[in-house]
């Protein structure tokens, strides 16, 4: 059943992308059970403008745990408590009465801060844009039963391709490297009988593309912890021998 | 000024128009196409797929999106599963079928052109999709796997677990990034557009602003696509995403694009029940889940028990009782209705008897636990996480919310708007649904009008202007549009109100909702008609924007949207009160059957009602393309 609960909120409050930030300290009393972590923060918001206080920025969209657009460091921990869980999906059903909650943006270089909560992820597209594609023209398909696909092959390419592109793997991530979310986009089309011919390619420039933006990845293992679509690192292992593979075989059809 | 509208259809028999077309439509060869500039406006399936498509063809396109990245569009949502006429399953599906039944869910209110065309294009997608390495759902064999949906009896669906639109969407994006990287397109993000530029009676661009740096931007192209979703959100509830918005098209019907059928709004069955008052969207169940699901409420009014404690003879079964052919699996606007009729009645479940259930123990017993988990598993980990009950034990409680905009801005048969070089795809435009969209049909429409039906319209448009250069920014129309929109800007931030932006949303949508909603009377919507534009003078008289333009300011963002959400809130309710029929998703309650189905008026209604704008303060005048059944017989709908 639902109940009411103060809080004492924390929250990076950061005026522009040069500019310098500052926790400031929030009540937020009276918040039912019920609400969503960002209705929470919606509520604290429509509070402030009627004190006259710009809103706190923070990131949304479909709060259905699938666009992606939320992510939010809750005391220290990416999407905060609930396992498998992004922000906008988190109840307060997992807070108490009287908790202090810390909020801060996701913290890497290869992310800027913008304004308060929200960050630049650019640099994922960039990933993608260097070889996270099956190239074929509209068009020029063959009939999709062609070629089947077992069913093992096509779950697991799924497991990988359940990515949402929040960033939490890079928030999570000791050394800010995007280890997961490339890794999780190379195996999901790598597995596929669809993406065979540009597997050496994808993966060399995907797997250097994230190298250039973000840190290395060493295994820490955060990433998986903090994945609201609970990716395994698996898949870093997998891309991690196509790499090696692809290294070698990019070498060898280049002559 | 306008007589009656032409949607240019082509002649020939339904089969043959579209191939006679693309043959007959004049081409623009290989080389000349880097000579013309594309704009595209938005980046969910239809927008991504048009500019993806465009850009192997070697035009030169600009996609504007106000999300971080393209992959955040709404599309992305979209659970349940896509149609294509393949019959893999050999139950006698067939191009013809998947139109008859579009365009019979849709009541009789679509073209017959377009929807056959959809029906013949949807086959395509699943292939384009697939070799992007869509992973969609497939059986042990390898092959892939389908499901049925509502308002059909053959199996046609395609799916990705629960998240179709998300892998369809991550399809498009990447085939949109290899574009990217290939230089054909330029891709502007945080960039929302606010005015759409004409010239010679032509779009030849938009101005956008930059949210980050609040940046006022002309871009100039030979054609202006709008890719930008529906208006669900004038609900303020409604399964839309947070910035789902009509601004786009509300800018582009200011400037004379006529904007059709907006009384046409979809309310799905499946949603979870609103549970507070700071509520801030609600949350689709995929209606996939009416499958294996069994809808019921308590015989009795009232019927405080547990549901465990209802035995079956105390359970009505509503759908399966009123509709033996389809039970369950009735189209939407069906299934929303005889919800809503139940708990009106006082037989609603839940804390605020404002839901049914939807059950799924039966299916467990049938087939295993173990399957319905495989097959729903993220969806009722979602419910369990949004409710704190858990769906394998306890049954969903459901209800239905705005799901779906079939109306949108009037397009022809080539997708491109009244105003020349404006084309409109997805679910911006109004073109294939007519009165109600089919589960499954919005993913395959969004992909049908990007890969497969603009990239050959386009090159007919065109056409005409080889060799000359799109018009230069620096033209003083761009310089008025720019101007338009930085006084906007000031013009919000220097209100000075007392109540934000979303208080007064919140306000609209409660309008909206209780007399534009699942039922409407003529009562209701004239209260609307003189409620909506009284509040609107509040808002604009009393909104609090703080801050300032030239920084990321989301509450000025809102405003300017808000703003044309209660423009479109109130065309919508004389769009409704003109229509004197029921049809789809507009039910007025003065006509209806007996047994209290939807009563259309095919003598006087067979027509799309398009809207043209008169200014501010004035109404739109409303225009009539006639509808033209020379295939289907219209009847009355029937899912006994």
């Amino acid at each position: 059943m639902s109940s009411e609960i103060n809080l004492t909120l924390q929250v990076w409050r950061q005026p522009g992308p040069q500019a310098e930030g500052r926790f400031v300290t929030y009540e937020a009393s009276g918040i039912s059970t019920d609400a969503s972590f960002l209705e929470m923060l919606d509520i604290v918001n429509e509070r402030l403008i009627e004190n006259g206080e710009e809103p706190i920025v923070f990131e949304s969209d479909c709060r259905e745990g699938i666009c992606g657009t939320c992510g939010l460091m809750i005391n220290g921990q990416a999407h905060g408590p609930q396992k498998g869980t992004a922000t906008c999906q988190l109840h307060m059903r997992s807070f108490s009465d009287g908790d202090h909650i810390v909020i801060e943006p996701w913290r890497a270089t290869s992310f800027p801060v913008l304004r308060d909560l929200a960050v630049d992820r650019r640099a994922m597209d960039a990933i993608i844009a260097s070889g996270g594609y099956i190239s074929v023209n509209t068009g020029a398909a063959p009939d999709a039963n062609l070629t089947p696909v077992p069913k093992e092959t096509a779950d697991t390419a799924f497991d990988a391709a359940a990515c949402i592109g929040c960033g939490a793997c890079v928030a999570a991530c000791p050394n800010s490297a995007a280890q997961l979310f490339t890794a999780a986009k190379v195996q999901h089309l790598n597995l596929l009988p669809q993406g065979q011919a540009q597997r050496w390619a994808r993966t060399e420039a995907m797997v250097e593309t994230m190298e250039e933006f973000f840190g290395s990845c060493t295994n820490h293992g955060e990433c998986e912890e903090a994945c609201p679509k609970d990716i395994p690192i698996d898949f870093i292992a997998w891309t991690n021998r196509d790499y090696i593979k692809a290294k070698v075989k990019n070498r060898k059809l280049a002559g | 000024m306008l007589g009656s509208l032409d949607a240019r259809i082509p002649a020939g028999s339904l089969e043959s128009k579209w191939t006679d077309h693309k043959f007959s439509m004049r081409l623009v060869n290989p080389n000349n196409k880097r000579r013309f500039d594309v704009i595209v406006v938005g980046s969910g399936l239809a927008g991504a797929s048009a500019a993806a498509s465009l850009g192997e063809l070697g035009y030169r396109v600009k996609v504007l999106t106000y999300h971080d990245s393209p992959r955040r569009a709404h599309s992305i949502a979209a659970q349940g599963g896509i149609n294509a006429a393949k019959n893999y399953q050999n139950d006698g599906d067939s191009v013809y079928r998947l139109f008859y039944d579009t365009i019979k869910g849709g009541d009789y209110r679509a073209r017959e052109a377009n929807v056959y065309r959809l029906a013949e294009v949807s086959v395509d997608i699943i292939d384009q999709a697939t070799a992007q390495g869509v992973p969609f759902a497939r059986e042990y064999g390898g092959l892939l796997d389908n499901r049925s949906f509502g308002g059909a009896q053959v199996s046609r669906t395609f799916y990705a677990r629960g998240q179709t639109g998300q892998q369809l969407l991550l399809g498009a994006y990447s085939a949109l990034m290899r574009q990217v990287a290939a230089g054909t397109v330029e891709l502007h993000t945080r960039s929302e557009m606010l005015e759409l530029v004409m010239h010679d009676g032509r779009a030849v661009g938009v101005v956008t602003r930059d949210l980050i740096t609040g940046e006022i931007v002309s871009h100039s192209a030979h054609a202006v696509v709008l890719a930008t979703g529906g208006y669900g959100n004038v609900y303020f509830l409604s399964t839309n995403a947070k910035m789902c918005n009509v601004t786009a098209a509300w800018r582009a019907h200011r400037k004379g694009a006529l904007f059709a059928n907006p009384c046409y709004t979809q309310i799905h069955p499946t949603c979870i029940p609103a549970s507070d008052d700071f509520q801030s969207k609600l949350t689709l169940m995929s209606e996939s889940l009416r499958n294996d699901g069994r809808i019921w409420v308590p015989q009795a009014h009232e019927d405080g028990r547990d549901p465990h404690e209802i035995p079956d003879a105390d359970r009505d079964y509503f759908l399966e009782r009123k509709y033996p052919a389809f039970g369950n699996l009735v189209p939407r606007d069906v299934a929303s209705r005889n919800a809503k009729t139940v708990v009106d009645e006082g037989r609603g479940v839940g804390p605020l008897r404002n839901g049914v259930y939807l059950d799924f123990s039966g299916a467990m017993a049938r087939d295993g636990e173990a399957v319905i988990r495989a097959k729903y598993g993220n969806l009722f980990d979602m419910y369990e996480r949004i409710t704190g009950e858990d769906p394998y034990t306890v049954p969903m409680r459901i209800y239905p919310a705005t799901h779906y905009t079939m109306g949108g801005l009037w397009v022809d048969y080539e997708l491109m708007s009244n105003v020349p070089g404006l084309f409109v795809l997805g679910e911006a435009n109004f073109s294939d649904h007519g009165a109600n969209r089919l589960g499954a049909s919005a993913l395959m429409q969004g992909l049908a009008d990007g890969y497969f039906v603009l990239p050959y319209t386009i090159g007919n448009y065109l056409s005409d202007f080889l060799g000359d250069p799109a018009l230069g920014t620096s033209e003083p129309v761009f310089a008025d549009a720019e101007q338009a929109v930085a006084d906007e800007m000031n013009r919000w931030l220097s209100i000075g109100g007392t109540r934000s932006v979303d208080h007064y949303h919140r306000e609209l949508g409660k309008l909206v909702w209780d007399y534009i909603g699942m039922a409407r009377n003529k009562t209701g919507l004239e209260k609307a008609i003189s409620e909506i534009p009284a509040l609107r003078d509040e808002y604009l008289r009393n909104v609090r924007v703080l801050g300032s333009a030239d920084t990321l300011n989301q509450s000025l963002e809102k405003a300017g949207r808000v703003a044309d959400l209660f423009e479109l809130g109130e065309l919508m309710a004389r769009d409704a009160l003109t229509r004197e029929e029921s049809c789809g998703g507009h039910f007025r309650e003065e006509h209806q059957t007996e047994e209290g189905e939807a009563m259309r008026d095919d003598e006087n209604f067979t027509h799309v009602a398009a809207w043209e704008w008169n200014g501010e303060g004035t109404p739109q005048t409303r225009h009539r393309e006639e509808l033209e059944f020379e295939n289907v017989e219209l009847s009355q709908r029937s899912y006994k």
